[in-house]
């Protein structure tokens, strides 16, 4: 077992590849545990950001303007009680949110936040998040029958038919981008999700920009489909709450509903990764061939840093602004702490920064370069993650006729369109 | 421990096909007898990919590709009659499907 | 590890994933042909299917199962819930299981197993290959390499008829077949043609 844990640690594989356990149950832990904290961090930023853009404040009293409310949130859906309706399904009841988290969860395996920070690159990434992410229709549509009354079904058979219709698009969307990956030398492509990422980089362009403007319509395409295949906003009819009384969970209470609402934001986390992955050059910095002397790595090596002391400033400046009534000093004092805590983290990422600025195989530069392909990678995800609460707060939702038919009669010949010319075009190019 | 050979995924497939001819034969819910093609058409795949992996060339796995989108095509046309037969009779008991007996 | 297939490249798992994924391939076969409720019968058939898909997996063929997955546990399947759910009649689960013809069956499948043992068993014990002498289900399996998998049927099923194409033309031909499928399933549940 030490063996296996110390053999790895010098090697630049992922530990599928490296055939190493150990390591593999390792970065599965590392990566459950971090998608539960940002499934957390989703939830408060969600109620935040929605507030904020109806103009009000959101929660402000669990934690410092609302830090702890995932927390009450979680502990309240533990405790409920939980309710199983009396003509039900025991059985199918139990398993339907498990197959959906199963689901959402199972992608993570393929997804790179490095170059060899995978848990296994398999040769088949692009397909196996495809296929897997379709095993999740199967969750709703069950919980929907299990319910056993008739809102639930019918949001169950509305929802499943919608993410099937766009999961179509949203295939025929990857295929284009797998084709770009092909424009090389020996002219073959891959479907490896490593491999995706290091086309872009040895073809020195996001493929968003690749043949512009078929790369970004490619992009649009994933992107929407992405929001109508998680059942978000605008394209939330399944479970609309005013007017399906919440669709196919609606008979869920406590603990069984928090497992859906965590297999929908870790999903929404896992297709915003697969088109980070696919477009947005997954790990790399902006701009890695055209600015690629030591001065400007060092200087995009500094963004973890910076970025985590910006957020310790701002949490300093809500310190400062908190009202000086001694009701509020709990507050206060836990928000100074949360900001002396970024503060710290920051420090740490810019004394491993400077550290490890020589680009040499030593402890720290391999600690910097790691940290730097795993803050682009996630920074880009955050950036998603905001723009899925932006849709939801902004635009009305879509009736379903609307959605069937732009899911069928729009995004599909739009999607093959582009594949047919991105091929034209790629050929004609060679 | 023996190593796992095209012997043992054979009988794997052989107990699966055997399981989805009895399905077919006994069951009376229409869907389960479809259910039960769709095992014995796993088996024949299961079956195809072995013998790939035993001869080394890929003619097996095409083939199984190709098997897989029938098994598709037949799953949507059957379920489309059962649909169309159930919406006429109310039944779906294969026992009770015998407008064409004598 | 497994030192027959060690020659050269890493097995993909050890026998012990073999005896778990096959074991529950069959057992949810068992499953979906004895349950009485549909359902529960289309969610074993899911768990048959990502077990067969497990075991291509072993059999180094990720495309297939990849399409496996895809196709029948993500597509199919969610088809066969679906037509569940239209047809569920409530006195379908207070019925008998089994149909009348239940012991020709049992007698005819028995027959058709005892024919597969015979065979498989005669395969690896008394038969011999012509060409090469050996049991016709030889103990030495040959090599097939994982990286270049899906770009070798892609040759082979895109490719150029004389080059690498064999099945280019059975590529069109499924296409067809599955436009008219797609016709058929579409034409037949129409309520007024």
């Amino acid at each position: 077992m030490l063996n296996q844990f110390t053999s790895y640690l010098g090697s630049n594989l992922t530990p599928g590849t490296a055939n190493n356990q150990l390591w593999a149950l390792i970065y599965v832990l590392i990566i459950f545990a971090g998608v539960s904290v940002a499934v957390m961090a989703m939830n408060w930023l969600e109620r935040k950001a929605l507030a904020h853009f109806q103009i009000r404040l959101g929660p402000m009293r669990v934690g410092p303007h609302g830090l702890l409310q995932p927390f009450a949130d979680a502990l309240k859906l533990m405790l409920k009680e939980d309710i199983i309706p009396a003509e039900a399904d025991q059985f199918v009841f139990w398993v339907a949110p498990l197959i959906g988290l199963l689901a959402s969860f199972t992608v993570y395996t393929v997804i790179p936040f490095g170059p060899s920070q995978a848990v296994s690159d398999m040769n088949i990434g692009i397909l196996f998040m495809l296929g897997v992410s379709s095993l999740g229709v199967l969750g709703i549509v069950v919980a929907g029958w299990a319910s056993n009354s008739h809102y639930p079904l019918i949001g169950a058979l509305r929802s499943s038919a919608q993410m099937v219709s766009y999961e179509v698009a949203m295939g025929l969307a990857v295929v284009s981008a797998i084709l770009m990956t092909s424009f090389n030398e020996t002219g073959t492509g891959t479907l490896s999700m490593i491999g995706i990422v290091q086309s872009q980089q040895q073809q020195g362009i996001w493929f968003i920009f690749k043949f512009f403007p078929l790369g970004l319509i490619a992009f649009a395409i994933f992107a929407i489909a992405m929001v109508a295949e998680t059942n978000r906003a605008p394209f939330d009819m399944a479970e609309a709450e005013s007017e399906l009384t919440a669709g196919y969970h609606t008979e869920y209470s406590g603990l069984r509903w928090s497992l859906f609402m965590l297999a929908e934001y870790a999903a929404m986390i896992a297709v915003s990764a697969i088109a980070v992955t696919l477009w947005l050059g997954g790990w790399m910095r902006p701009f890695p061939n055209l600015l690629h002397a030591p001065a400007w790595d060092f200087l995009f090596s500094l963004f973890p840093g910076l970025t985590f002391l910006g957020l310790a400033a701002i949490a300093l400046i809500g310190t400062a602004r908190m009202p000086s009534h001694s009701f509020f000093r709990i507050q206060r004092i836990g928000l100074a702490v949360f900001a002396a805590l970024l503060g710290i983290i920051a420090l740490l990422l810019l004394v491993i920064a400077v550290a490890g600025r020589s680009a040499d195989a030593s402890l720290a530069a391999r600690f910097n370069e790691g940290i730097g392909y795993v803050y682009w990678f996630v920074l880009k995800v955050a950036v998603f993650m905001y723009l899925f609460i932006w849709y939801r707060a902004t635009w009305p939702r879509y009736r379903f006729d609307q959605l069937m038919k732009i899911g069928w009669k729009v995004m599909l010949p739009i999607s093959l369109g582009v594949l047919m010319v991105t091929a034209i075009v790629g050929v004609l190019v060679k | 421990m023996v190593p796992i050979t095209t012997f043992h995924y054979l009988v794997v497939a052989a107990a699966l096909f055997v399981l989805g001819v009895i399905g077919v034969l006994t069951r009376r819910n229409v869907v389960i007898v479809l259910m039960s093609i769709e095992l014995i058409l796993n088996a024949v795949n299961l079956n195809l990919v072995a013998f790939s992996r035993m001869w080394g060339n890929l003619n097996g796995q095409v083939f199984s590709i190709f098997v897989t989108v029938d098994a598709a095509a037949e799953a949507a046309v059957g379920l489309g009659i059962l649909i169309a037969f159930f919406r006429n009779r109310e039944t779906i008991n294969v026992d009770e499907i015998d407008l064409l007996k004598w | 590890m497994n030192p027959v297939l060690n020659s050269g490249m890493a097995p993909v798992a050890t026998p012990w994933f073999f005896y778990v994924l096959g074991g529950l391939a069959v057992a949810s076969g068992v499953a979906v042909i004895t349950r009485r409720n549909a359902v529960h019968a289309a969610l074993a058939l899911i768990v048959t299917l990502l077990s067969v898909a497990g075991l291509y997996l072993m059999l180094y063929a990720p495309f297939v199962a990849g399409v496996q997955i895809i196709v029948y546990a993500g597509g199919i399947m969610v088809l066969f819930l679906f037509v569940i759910m239209l047809v569920n009649i409530e006195r379908s689960s207070k019925e008998r299981r089994f149909n009348r013809m239940w012991p020709v069956g049992l007698a005819a499948a028995c027959a058709l197993m005892a024919l597969f043992v015979s065979a498989i068993v005669k395969g690896k014990t008394v038969l011999t290959d012509p060409r090469t002498g050996q049991a016709l289900w030889p103990d030495i399996i040959a090599k097939l390499p994982e990286s270049s998998n899906t770009q070798q049927i892609a040759g082979m099923l895109y490719g150029e008829a004389g080059r690498m194409g064999q099945y280019t033309f059975a590529f069109e031909i499924a296409s067809l077949l599955l436009l008219v499928a797609i016709l058929g399933a579409v034409i037949m549940t129409k309520k007024k043609i």
